[in-house]
């Protein structure tokens, strides 16, 4: 008697194949180009045309490709401190909250230490003892430091909830960003907008003191892109040569044992949550004192959550997490550019990102089982 | 007083899209799943029960739209989840981003399209002079029937898990899958329709947003109500009745910001519409803060994947 | 000795029949090959040491795994065992060592959920008085099984089996949560029901129990049967011989004088370790340098809290008196295990893996949790320093694993088990607290734990061994205590602790008189 089965067996493992754990986002790649791929079909574009724009155009040539940099660099800096977070199994789902209020606190900074450009306003209080204190070589330092400053602050809420009163961190850090988004929105609709700006909701351009130069003449990309790729190898010692990166990996994957061992796992909720708020408060600041200037509704476009996506992608893994910034950011411009070359709609991107994740959890199985297409063999009588 | 009532159906009217994503998100968890995709599946859900609304004129097809879209991306995390033994966490979130995108892309043609003549639609469809009664008048009988709908599921849903033996087969699976798997029962199964269950109510919720209580379509509609849902679980420590409550009581807090505005009182409207989440955090952390309430009925296997041997 | 597998002309056609059972895992064959006949109204063991391969095949049995070949005959046809649902249908009932049941529900509703479909809560409570009643297995239908003790719980297991009307019933393990009076009871039970038709494989390795109770024993080794005998015409050490082969050679222990006291606590109360988890009450005791004082006691009766009290993962709050736990001059009541392990005390962990190690990590990376060779100035790991260490462990301690990058869930139980406890005694420590030192380890490993337990006492340490295995108490301890429900009996001279004795005390009757002693810290009888 043979049974009929709709799908694949999944056999366990004796143990986790490291090969699978690299070769699973590529296919999950590869799967999600071809979902692509049959999108474009059935919007009627040409597939080759469509995956060249996502895929293969943002690096052709030194100018996009020093765009994709610049995007991939506050992505693989919320995906590291992610990391962490996740190896704790601290579930923080908020790193868009804490890049906005890393930007708004760097934006204050350079509103108040920079005075403001232009047509002085309310603003213009720190115009005073306190710019003249900080020194114009120390004004940009002063400027990140108050982002890293914003971000984990907004991640200690979430770290204080959960160590006093066990709130759940995946609900309360979702929370905190929209209450971070709607915060934005009144300070530049609000006090902050440039009484100059045409009613716009925008503050005024900060001070060029505060700026983060740029790092090659005629790209947007700055000296951030310079930090992320030193944070990857800190982060990597953090991860796999620290006792208290230890710690937090032990707490994640075995609380029991981390209790045995005698490892605090209040001490790894704040440390995790901490980082990875100063890394996406960071990159908010980064992110205004470089390509933006000035703070808008719009200051990010969702690189907090994108970010997830790359801690996945990159195997929760530095070195991996870098790739997979610059592999996210690529589909960040591709979505831009089917916007304005195949006439697509810019939201694609987002179908993408969340496509691939999919997969990629899919492809994951085939870590930790093999796949055994055939039914196995049946109780002989 | 008139105003009160007014204001206490219009709380009830926000509140209910929060009610049937609650008991669906209950339902799953009850069995032990937690899927943090709820607003992905509610913001597919308002697209697709939109679209049908927009193409037919019918509320009905359009909820059912909504049930049937919020059931298959529910489907589709169940098969990662139960299926694949991904991580629930991860799945949940993989669903919310995609959810976002995908409800972005195939919504993009309906922002700033109006639905048809609200009048041809079932609010018609129960006698008006019932509505003219005082008090119980606007509460009850002016209310869409969504909010009738939304009161019987969760009778039935309180009846079935806590009065048949359907239910105390989905509570025991939510406590021990691995007892009942050896005892017999096909865990990964009930799992499975548990989920799908929780994402066509999901599903109803998300096009009853962009059907009936906005109604219109914008990108990311949803606006968080997803999440606050699942934090309504928690609120209401699994129970049904107190997840109808909680509902209404949230539904009133998004409303007072619009109350609050249009009596012209001169907050910032953005400050005001912090109001959901921060009141969402605070009653999360004081609710959280008793452990025995949680344990008392959170439970036991939540979260957790179940490998048959 | 044994039979031919094929059925014996003449004998009726045997309840359940396997032949040529096999059934492997990544690494292991469970199961290789295996034959078995029960026959109607027979009480049948499977006898084998931890890992022999019993707990696969009454998975198989019972539906839960399926075999990679062989054939399984149910009434002489062959049958597939694709469920636990299936084998239920066709009579196949089976007690849990873990217990199956659902903490939060009623004995009511935990019966009614094991039972076809067609009955209403109201009549399966009926039935359960019914059943307790003329089977001597009592139980309140209404209450939750979580107010319920390790016994009871037991007996709501068997009920469940026995109203599915069961046609073979499997015990595994059955009589390991229970004190030994209770054991009788159990007998009892189970002899009425062969006599009135019901097969049963009775699944253990003690050796008297199976002496006692089964008409004929299968015996397994290393996933093969060695043997299908008549134990009643076996002595232990003929049945010994087929369940491990060789013996290994007897313990030698040689006599110390305690000295002072390491570790003590005294009228020390705490919160159980879980919502349903047994509090303490008022537990004293008091360990002294070159003894073992051993707790025993029926499983669920606070060990949990106790080990976690003494181990430090839990410490007395700020409302509690922080020298209730003294090591030596130190009150360490407030400290966690790190200070602990500093003062020299050291604990091994009844899970192996999950708490005494983390599974998908290195030996070299688990030696971190407990031991500081491998952390470096200003909190740089040391690598080199790791795997020396992981190294040193597995050569001392004849651990079998790859090397000392192995990954800890790679190892077998016994194997994982010599490191862990070899990783605590290799720290040299002054006090060393055990729970369950050969739980689920092979007769092998389990003598090189004991041994190396009574050579780390001989050096002058203290030990505390928790355990469930009376034997293994009575042969590796000066002293024993009995916890019942929370609370710590008198100490007990090894010599004067019969069985009986301990088991009349596990269900919490000890003389008051001999407490007061306790509690005013007498000194142990020297043996």
């Amino acid at each position: 008697m043979m049974r009929v089965t709709l799908l694949p067996r999944f056999e366990p493992r004796g143990r986790p194949s490291a090969a699978m754990s690299i070769a699973s986002p590529l296919i999950a790649l590869l799967l999600t180009a071809l979902l692509a791929a049959a999108l474009f079909v059935a919007l009627g574009k040409d597939p080759w045309r469509g995956l060249s724009v996502f895929f293969i155009e943002p690096l052709s040539g030194w100018r996009p490709a020093s765009e994709v940099l610049l995007k991939a660099t506050p992505l693989a800096l919320c995906a590291l401190g992610l990391s962490l977070c996740y190896r704790s199994n601290i579930w923080n789902v908020g790193a868009e909250g804490q890049f906005l209020l890393g930007a708004i606190a760097a934006g204050g900074m350079a509103l108040w230490i920079g005075g403001p450009q232009g047509a002085l306003g309310s603003l213009a209080a720190g115009d005073g003892m306190f710019a003249a204190l900080a020194g114009r070589p120390l004004q940009l330092p002063l400027v990140l430091l108050a982002g890293v400053a914003g971000g984990a602050a907004w991640a200690a809420i979430t770290a204080l909830l959960r160590d006093r009163c066990n709130a759940n961190e995946i609900l309360v850090s979702l929370m905190l960003v929209y209450v971070a988004q709607q915060l934005l929105g009144y300070l530049v609709f609000g006090p902050w907008k440039d009484p100059a700006g045409f009613n716009f909701p925008q503050t005024p351009t900060f001070a060029a003191s505060t700026w983060l130069p740029p790092l090659m003449a005629g790209t947007r990309l700055h000296w951030g892109f310079v930090l992320a790729l030193l944070a990857v190898p800190l982060f990597w010692f953090v991860l796999f040569r620290s006792w208290r990166g230890f710690q937090l990996d032990v707490s994640g994957q075995a609380p029991a044992a981390a209790r045995y061992a005698g490892f605090s796992a209040r001490r790894a909720l704040w440390t995790a949550l901490l980082i990875s708020g100063g890394m996406a408060g960071l990159a908010g600041a980064m992110e205004v004192a470089g390509p933006l200037r000035q703070l808008t509704p719009h200051v990010s476009t969702g690189y907090g959550f994108t970010a997830i996506i790359v801690v996945f992608v990159g195997r929760l893994h530095p070195v991996g997490i870098l790739l997979a910034a610059i592999l996210l950011s690529m589909m960040l411009i591709g979505g831009e550019y089917a916007q304005s070359r195949l006439g697509l709609p810019g939201a694609l991107t987002g179908v993408f990102q969340g496509s691939m994740l999919f997969m990629l959890l899919a492809c994951d199985t085939l870590i930790h089982s093999r796949v055994r297409w055939r039914h196995a063999r049946p109780v002989s009588s | 007083m008139n105003e009160i009532v007014l204001l206490l159906a219009a709380a009830i009217a926000s509140g209910t899209p929060l009610v049937l994503a609650g008991l669906g998100l209950l339902v799953n968890e009850k069995a032990g799943v937690v899927n943090l995709g709820a607003e992905g599946m509610m913001l597919i859900a308002a697209v697709a029960g939109f679209a049908t609304a927009f193409g037919t004129g019918s509320e009905m097809l359009a909820l059912g739209a909504g049930a049937l879209a919020g059931a298959t991306a529910a489907a589709v995390f169940g098969l990662l989840v139960i299926g694949l033994n991904a991580n629930q966490y991860a799945a949940g979130l993989a669903l919310s981003l995609f959810g976002g995108g995908f409800s972005a892309f195939v919504g993009i043609g309906y922002v700033g399209r109006k639905l048809g003549d609200p009048a041809a639609s079932l609010t018609g469809s129960i006698g008006h002079w019932l509505a003219d009664l005082p008090v119980i008048g606007p509460l009850l009988f002016g209310q869409h029937p969504i909010v009738w709908l939304s009161l019987a599921l969760t009778a039935a849903v309180a009846w079935l898990l806590y009065r048949t033996r359907a239910g105390l087969v989905l509570r025991a699976i939510g406590e021990s899958p691995e007892s009942a798997h050896a005892l017999g029962y096909p865990v990964r199964l009930i799992r499975f329709a548990a989920v799908v269950t929780g994402g066509a109510l999901c599903g109803v919720a998300g096009a009853c947003l962009s059907v009936v209580y906005a109604p219109m379509w914008v990108e990311g509609l949803v606006a968080g109500r997803g999440w606050i849902a699942l934090a309504l679980t928690t609120f209401a420590t699994w129970r049904p009745g107190r997840v109808l409550l909680g509902a209404w009581l949230f539904g009133g807090v998004t409303l007072l910001q619009f109350h609050l505005q249009a009596q012209g009182v001169a907050i910032a409207s953005q400050l005001l519409a912090m109001l959901p989440y921060l009141a969402t955090i605070v009653v999360l952390a004081l609710i959280s803060r008793n452990p025995a309430w949680i344990r008392a009925n959170m439970p036991a296997s939540l979260g957790r994947p179940f490998h048959a041997d | 000795m044994s039979e031919p597998t094929a059925a014996r002309p003449g004998s009726p056609t045997p309840r359940l029949q396997l032949e040529g059972i096999t059934r492997h895992y990544p690494g292991v064959k469970a199961n290789d090959g295996i034959d078995l006949h029960v026959a109607a109204g027979e009480i049948h063991a499977v006898l084998g040491e931890n890992g022999a391969g019993k707990s696969t095949l009454m998975k198989i049995i019972h539906g839960s795994v399926r075999p990679d070949a062989g054939t399984v005959r149910w009434d002489g046809e062959p049958v597939q065992l694709a469920s636990p649902a299936m084998a239920q249908a066709l009579g196949i009932s089976m007690v849990y060592q873990h217990f199956s049941l659902f903490e939060t529900l009623s004995v009511a509703e935990n019966v009614w959920l094991g039972l076809p479909r067609g009955e209403t809560l109201a009549s399966v409570a009926r039935r359960i008085e019914a059943m307790g009643a003329s089977y001597d297995l009592a139980v309140d239908p209404g209450s939750p099984v979580h107010a319920l003790s390790v016994g009871e719980r037991q007996r709501v297991e068997i009920i469940r089996a026995l109203l599915g009307a069961p046609r073979l019933l499997i015990l595994d393990e059955p009589t390991s949560v229970l004190a030994p009076q209770a054991i009788d009871g159990l007998f009892a039970t189970l002899r009425r029901l062969a006599a009135e038709g019901c097969s049963i494989l009775y699944v253990s390795h003690k050796l008297d129990e199976i002496r006692a109770l089964c008409d004929r024993c299968t015996v397994l080794r290393a996933g093969r049967v060695t043997g299908e005998v008549v134990p009643a015409r076996e002595t232990p050490a003929s049945l010994s011989q087929l369940m491990i082969g060789t013996e290994p050679p007897p313990l030698t222990r040689t006599n110390v004088a305690p000295g002072q006291v390491a570790l003590s606590v005294h009228a020390l109360s705490m919160q159980g370790e879980t919502v349903h988890g047994t509090p303490l009450e008022q537990v004293s005791l008091q360990v002294r340098t070159g003894e073992i004082l051993g707790i025993a006691g029926v499983s669920g009766n606070g060990q949990q809290a106790l080990l976690a009290a003494l181990s430090g993962e839990r410490t007395v709050d700020r409302t509690g008196d922080r020298a209730a736990i003294r090591l030596f001059d130190h009150p360490v009541g407030r400290l966690g295990p790190r200070e602990r392990r500093r003062l020299g005390l050291h604990f091994v962990p009844e899970e192996r893996l999950g708490r005494g190690a983390v599974p998908a990590l290195g030996l070299d990376r688990n030696t971190l949790l407990t031991r500081d060779e491998g952390v470096g100035r200003g909190g740089c790991l040391r690598p080199d320093a790791m795997r020396a260490l992981a190294q040193r462990l597995i050569e001392r301690f004849g651990v079998r694993a790859e090397g000392p990058a192995s990954a800890a869930r790679s190892l077998s139980g016994g194997n994982l088990q010599k490191f862990i406890v070899g990783r605590e005694i290799d720290a040299a420590p002054r006090v060393l607290v055990v729970a369950q030192p050969t739980w689920g380890v092979d007769v092998g490993a389990a003598a090189l734990i004991r041994a190396e337990l009574l050579a780390l006492r001989e050096r002058g340490a203290a030990l505390l061994v928790v355990s469930e295995d009376l034997d293994e108490l009575l042969t590796l301890c000066d002293r024993l205590q009995v916890i019942a429900r929370g609370r710590l009996s008198p100490s007990l001279p090894i010599a004067d602790a019969s069985p009986a004795r301990i088991g009349e005390w596990m269900s919490g009757l000890w003389p008051q008189a001999v407490m007061a002693d306790a509690a005013a810290g007498a000194v142990p009888a020297a043996r």
